[in-house]
């Protein structure tokens, strides 16, 4: 017997870590709609293996929750079952010793008070309240339904037109959306449970990068009714695109001097490449849709005036006014909002940062895009002032690192106070206070709070501002169009309570969102303005999808797509990611599951093929 | 030139059209791949498990249902690994079925009997874990929890067929099973009541409500005079699962099963549906002549499932509805009150019992408005064509060794064209026949109107009658019938007559008669109803006898008032749970 020994992980352990791996990739493919009460009772279930098995409550308690749990999922419970569930769990979260025994309880007792309408459905009607109604995880997670099994299917067949005619079934943008899209779809990617989600924004891009010029499908017959859009962005111009193929004539009012909206003037170049961009509207405008640049609502004709001559109007004018910080010297000279800096950008206007030192205040993808375009505008230093750590950044893990990998420096943990000004009122430095960890906040996020630290001193000529946009809305305001809470009040289908023909959506509803949300408002706007003009027009495309691959699907870990180097693309606004490789995206391709043929898809909802 | 598939099963080569299933490709050689949830063309979804194969070169097992051949596939259908998942997934499905075999209404019926038996399963290695059972055993309807398989039949067939959405998957993980769809309980829902889900569940999962005690106590009650009638398209079928070959499986030997089994009087549906001939003929001429006080088309009455998904899908159109009560109804009305007389006897003691192939008929008999004769319901009691079936088999009577015998008089008495009132366009055709010799005071050639017939879903014709064209359209199938009334809304098509039947191919296809494994003999049991027709003496409803002594003598003529009070309904009388709204 030594004194000491040195402890190495035997054989069975090694599994089981690998097992808690395997579980890990499980929970983050784990489909939505599930019955949350199974589900407390199988969390409960491991919860228990976890014991030590010293303490009472936790060692028979837990076991007593999950008979009583079972008992309410058999039918077998009475309404007193539940108050029972409660008041034990509260005494093992009491009483138990350590946080195996009390944090399991909590969890059952977060669910018994979160989602309590289940529990109560399963005692009253022996029914869940919910059920699994997204059988192929990626369509159901894309907001606008796109056949992903079948495009990523036709790329792997080589048939990379009929995929990108696939795409724009439901979505016109499959050239943007291949390069900046934020892929829900992969989010809960069935190929999770074994190594990790397909990367079908890869595979998209490449069906476009290898498509060639892709006409947009004929038309249907001119219907002689006539569609105003508000706002050539992603939605406007989506709407505009079902509307015209549906046989509407579609005239955008755009108040720019170009067509994208916030792809153009929201999403730098080397993320998104213009020519990409405009080949998508190209397609767009081919269908016939007309253009009207450099028009204003409000300004230079009016909402009414719009209704008179339309049958019926979309309004589609994104989030493109800036929010302020609200901290002392906001106003001086050098402090620029992140919209107005990327609006210029869009336009070709370039500010030029040489040897300056450049603070953006956010946390966001807007001030990636911001320290990111600073950086390539020639700054001297480039830095980023956030209150919360880097993991709880919201933008894409992605994006930080590129950013830092392109000599971006993060200051997290520090709240911006005050921007100091010299004489002149030009900025010289944001002033900024520690902040230290707190408790954890509804979203899952620490909480920032004042560190006892003293304040920290930034030097900075140049202060970006990216902590969210906002609507203009008099215009509509004043019009009629009901507001609520900074943004247009519209239904689900799009249509605005009390103004008959007007429709509204992406981010002037929403509030800054998705690429893809925003393409899926303009889906859903003409469907049913295509119902509200008296049609029942139907999108649908006529590829046939290759059959499921029956054979294995081996072991392959995911493919990211490459990037340029960090030290060469910083200098420029060329793209800076490359498509795949002949060879891997055909990897790729074949690593998916296939969820519209194997498993629920195949009864139900695997695959819609017109709306 | 349908491109051909080589490949090799169990070491035969096979030569099979392209984008053929390896289950089809291996049937069509003889080899009969096991199967259980799939159901051709309806549910190719691979649930079971029970028809994997293996195939060289392929690491799994697949499901021969739902995947197709191609060039040099090779396919083992017996091998260890294939005998080994089928048994096991066929033991699986045990585990949670409610074996109590002896007394379940599809024991000798059941795919998943045969199968067990078939691969020779003597006894279970799993836990045996029975899902509960909740059910209003009350509604014609009933499905048992604890036997449902979820194959999913049901749901794809009231889905796909039907359209009604009724059916739908509930809970998730491991509880996941069938019920009524959006949590509504089966009274809540818009179910037309058409049965077709009963007739697609392999299992006994899915059953009428059995009122077969309740017929036999009826027989041993003293007091009560029990007459019986028989629906035209229980003939074509009731032979079925008693092993009768269907030239010996005839009415007639029904009715002789009928009177052993001690019913007093043995009538025939047939005489009043041509007596609903008469009513609703005539009260489409008078509509046409008062075409402005009418909604058109006007829509045939006599299919229950029909009427219940008007009132539940478009309640708008109910006005559009023939006021006629279906054959059953007016046949319940008819004995209660003319035929009582006859006998000279209490209406109250005659206990009222209709055989038909139907499970809405048990709903529509028990409608609180359907008791215009005397005050008690019309119809007593309803037995589907495969409870009596049953009721033959429980009162041990040999049908093969018996006689045929003649239906009584005078309600036994029908024509040619009541008789097809069991097949789809057959209302249709029989009320052309007689409304021509109304407007015209001569028959037409009796197969002038032949043209509706067929098991096409959605049928239209034009026919002159003395010049007027008359615009009909026929639909069968509830799925084929929501396409027809789109249509009708959208004012892409124009009729003056519309008969639907809610299951496919009609009354011969209908929900309560006898279930045969992945067999449509409606087409079948139509032929049989149409040769009845032609070797008919009688072709046409208002030439029997019995209709017009029913009318000489008690109900004056069609449309009279005692014929309205009696033989015809008010469709806003009772309510109809509503379609949901859209999610």
């Amino acid at each position: 017997m030594s004194r000491l020994e040195f402890y190495s992980t035997s054989g069975s352990q090694a599994v089981v870590e690998s097992l808690y791996r395997d579980l890990e990739h499980r929970i983050v493919a784990s489909p939505p709609g599930l019955c949350p009460v199974d589900l407390a009772a199988s969390f409960l279930k491991l919860c228990h293996a976890q014991t030590c098995g010293k303490c009472v409550p936790c060692r028979v308690g837990l076991r007593q929750l999950e008979l009583l749990i079972e008992d309410v999922l058999n039918g077998r419970a009475t309404m007193e079952t539940l108050d029972f569930i409660e008041t034990t769990a509260q005494v093992i979260s009491d009483s138990a010793d350590c946080a195996i025994g009390y944090e399991a309880a909590s969890m059952v007792l977060k669910g018994i008070r979160g989602f309590r309408d289940d529990y109560e459905s399963h005692v009253k009607t022996g029914r869940c309240l919910c059920n699994l109604d997204q059988p192929v995880p990626c369509v159901a997670q894309c907001p606008a339904g796109v056949d992903i099994p079948g495009y990523v299917a036709l790329v792997g067949a080589g048939r990379y037109a009929d995929a990108v005619r696939l795409i724009r079934k439901d979505n016109p943008f499959p050239g943007a959306c291949g390069l900046v899209c934020e892929h829900p779809c992969e989010s809960r990617c069935r190929r999770n449970m074994i190594e990790g989600a397909v990367n079908i924004r890869g595979l998209k891009r490449y069906a476009v990068d290898h498509a060639g010029i892709v006409p947009p499908p004929p038309c249907a017959e001119p219907t002689g009714k006539r569609v105003a859009v508000v706002g050539g962005g992603p939605s406007g111009l989506s709407a505009a695109y079902y509307l015209s193929l549906m046989g509407h004539k579609v005239t955008v009012y755009e108040s720019r001097k170009q067509l994208g909206g916030m792809l153009r003037y929201g999403i730098p170049s080397y993320r998104l490449p213009r020519e990409e961009l405009q080949k998508d509207i190209d397609a767009i405008l081919a269908t016939g849709v007309e253009v009207k640049l450099g028009v204003t609502i409000g300004r230079d004709i009016s909402l009414a005036q719009l209704h008179k001559q339309y049958d019926s109007i979309y309004i589609s004018i994104g989030a493109h006014t800036d929010k302020k910080v609200g901290i002392e010297g906001e106003d001086a000279r050098g402090v620029i909002s992140a919209v107005e800096m990327l609006r210029a950008i869009g336009d070709g206007t370039m500010p030029d940062f040489t040897d300056k030192n450049v603070v953006v205040i956010g946390g966001g993808n807007v001030a990636m895009d911001c320290c990111r375009s600073a950086a390539r505008l020639g700054a001297k230093t480039v830095s980023v002032a956030y209150r919360r750590r880097q993991q709880d950044m919201t933008a894409l893990a992605e994006e930080v690192e590129g950013a830092m990998a392109e000599g971006v420096e993060l200051l997290t943990m520090m709240a911006p106070i005050r921007i100091e000004a010299d004489e002149e009122d030009n900025a010289v430095a944001l002033w900024v206070q520690p902040q230290r960890v707190g408790s954890i906040d509804s979203a899952g996020r620490p909480r920032p709070e004042k560190a006892d630290q003293p304040e920290v001193r930034v030097e900075a000529d140049v202060i970006i501002v990216a902590i969210g946009q906002s609507i203009e809305l008099k215009a509509f305001e004043e019009a009629g169009v009901p507001i609520h809470r900074g943004t247009i009040a519209a239904l689900s289908s799009g249509g605005i309570e009390n103004n008959d023909g007007i429709f509204a959506g992406g981010d002037c509803v929403t509030g800054p969102a998705t690429v893809i949300k925003a393409i899926a408002a303009g889906k859903v706007a003409a469907a049913n303005i295509d119902e509200y003009l008296g049609f029942e027009h139907t999108i649908e495309v006529d590829v046939k999808i290759p059959k499921a691959y029956l054979g294995e699907r081996p072991s392959c870990g995911r493919s990211e797509l490459p990037m340029e180097k960090a030290y060469e693309r910083k200098g420029n606004f060329h793209c800076i990611e490359c498509g795949f490789t002949d060879e891997v995206a055909k990897q790729e391709a074949q690593r998916c599951l296939r969820c519209d043929h194997f498993g629920f898809g195949v009864f139900k909802g695997g695959r819609t093929k017109k709306w | 030139m349908v491109k051909m598939v080589h490949l090799t099963i169990d070491g035969m080569a096979v030569s099979v059209p392209r984008n053929t299933s390896i289950l089809d490709a291996a049937r069509s050689v003889g080899i009969n791949v096991p199967s259980l949830c799939y159901l051709k063309d309806l549910n190719e979804i691979a649930a079971c498990r029970v028809c994997v194969v293996e195939i060289e070169g392929i690491q799994k097992l697949v499901a021969a249902c739902n995947n197709h051949v191609w060039d040099g596939m090779v396919v083992y259908t017996n091998s260890p690994r294939v005998r080994e998942a089928r048994r096991t997934n066929v033991e699986l499905i045990l585990s949670q079925h409610n074996c109590d075999c002896p007394y379940c209404v599809r024991s000798g019926n059941c795919e998943l009997q045969r199968l067990a038996n078939d691969l020779g399963l003597s006894h279970l290695n799993y836990h045996k874990e029975l899902p509960a059972n909740r059910w209003d055993n009350t509604f014609p309807l009933i499905r048992d929890a604890s036997k449902c398989i979820k194959c999913m039949r049901c749901i794809q067939v009231c889905d796909k067929v039907q359209s009604l959405n009724i059916w739908d998957l509930t809970n998730t993980g491991s509880r996941t099973t069938v019920d009524v769809s959006r949590g509504r309980t089966i009274r809540e829902a818009d179910c037309a009541l058409c049965g077709q889900c009963i007739t697609h569940c392999p299992v006994g999962a899915l059953r009428e409500r059995d009122d077969t005690q309740r017929a036999f106590a009826a027989l041993n009650d003293k007091e009560k005079i029990t007459v019986v009638q028989i629906a035209p398209a229980v003939r074509a079928a009731w032979g079925e699962s008693l092993g009768l070959p269907r030239d010996k499986a005839t009415v007639n030997r029904l009715v002789a099963a009928l009177r052993r089994m001690g019913f007093r009087y043995v009538f025939d549906t047939d005489f009043s549906a041509d007596l609903t001939i008469m009513e609703e003929g005539s009260e489409f001429l008078q509509r046409l002549q008062n075409r402005d006080d009418y909604a058109w088309p006007m829509f045939t009455s006599c299919c229950p499932g029909w009427v219940r998904f008007l009132k539940s899908q478009y309640p708008d159109m109910v006005p559009n509805l023939s006021t006629a009560k279906s054959p059953q109804q007016m046949f319940g009305a008819v004995t209660k009150s003319y035929f009582a007389e006859i006998l000279g006897v209490d209406p109250h003691k005659i206990f009222s019992v209709s055989v038909m192939p139907c499970l809405a008929k048990k709903q529509e008999a028990a409608i609180p408005v359907m008791n215009d004769a005397c005050g008690d319901p019309d119809v007593d009691l309803v037995l589907t064509t495969r409870e009596i079936d049953r009721m033959i088999r429980a009162e041990h009577i040999d049908v093969h060794a018996l006689d045929e015998e003649a239906f009584d008089s005078p309600l036994g008495v029908g024509t040619g064209a009541g008789v097809i009132f069991g097949a789809t366009g057959g209302v249709m055709e029989a009320a052309l026949r007689s409304a021509y010799f109304l407007v015209t005071g001569q028959n037409p050639q009796p197969d002038a109107f032949k043209d509706v017939r067929g098991l096409e879903g959605w049928k239209e014709a034009t026919f002159e009658i003395q010049g007027t064209p008359v615009r009909v359209a026929v639909a069968s199938g509830l799925g084929n019938t929501r396409r027809l009334m789109e249509a009708i809304r959208a004012g892409k098509v124009s009729y003056d007559f519309v008969e639907i039947m809610a299951c496919p191919g009609g009354c011969a296809g209908g929900g309560g008669q006898p279930i045969h494994e992945a067999q449509e003999l409606a087409g079948v049991r139509g032929e049989v109803l149409y040769g009845l027709d032609a070797v008919n003496n009688l072709r046409f409803s208002h030439e029997n006898p019995s209709v017009q002594r029913l009318y000489s003598d008690y109900l004056m003529r069609p449309l009279s008032h005692r014929a309205h009070d009696l033989l015809h309904t008010d469709h806003n009388a009772w309510e109809m749970p509503q379609r949901p709204a859209a999610k």
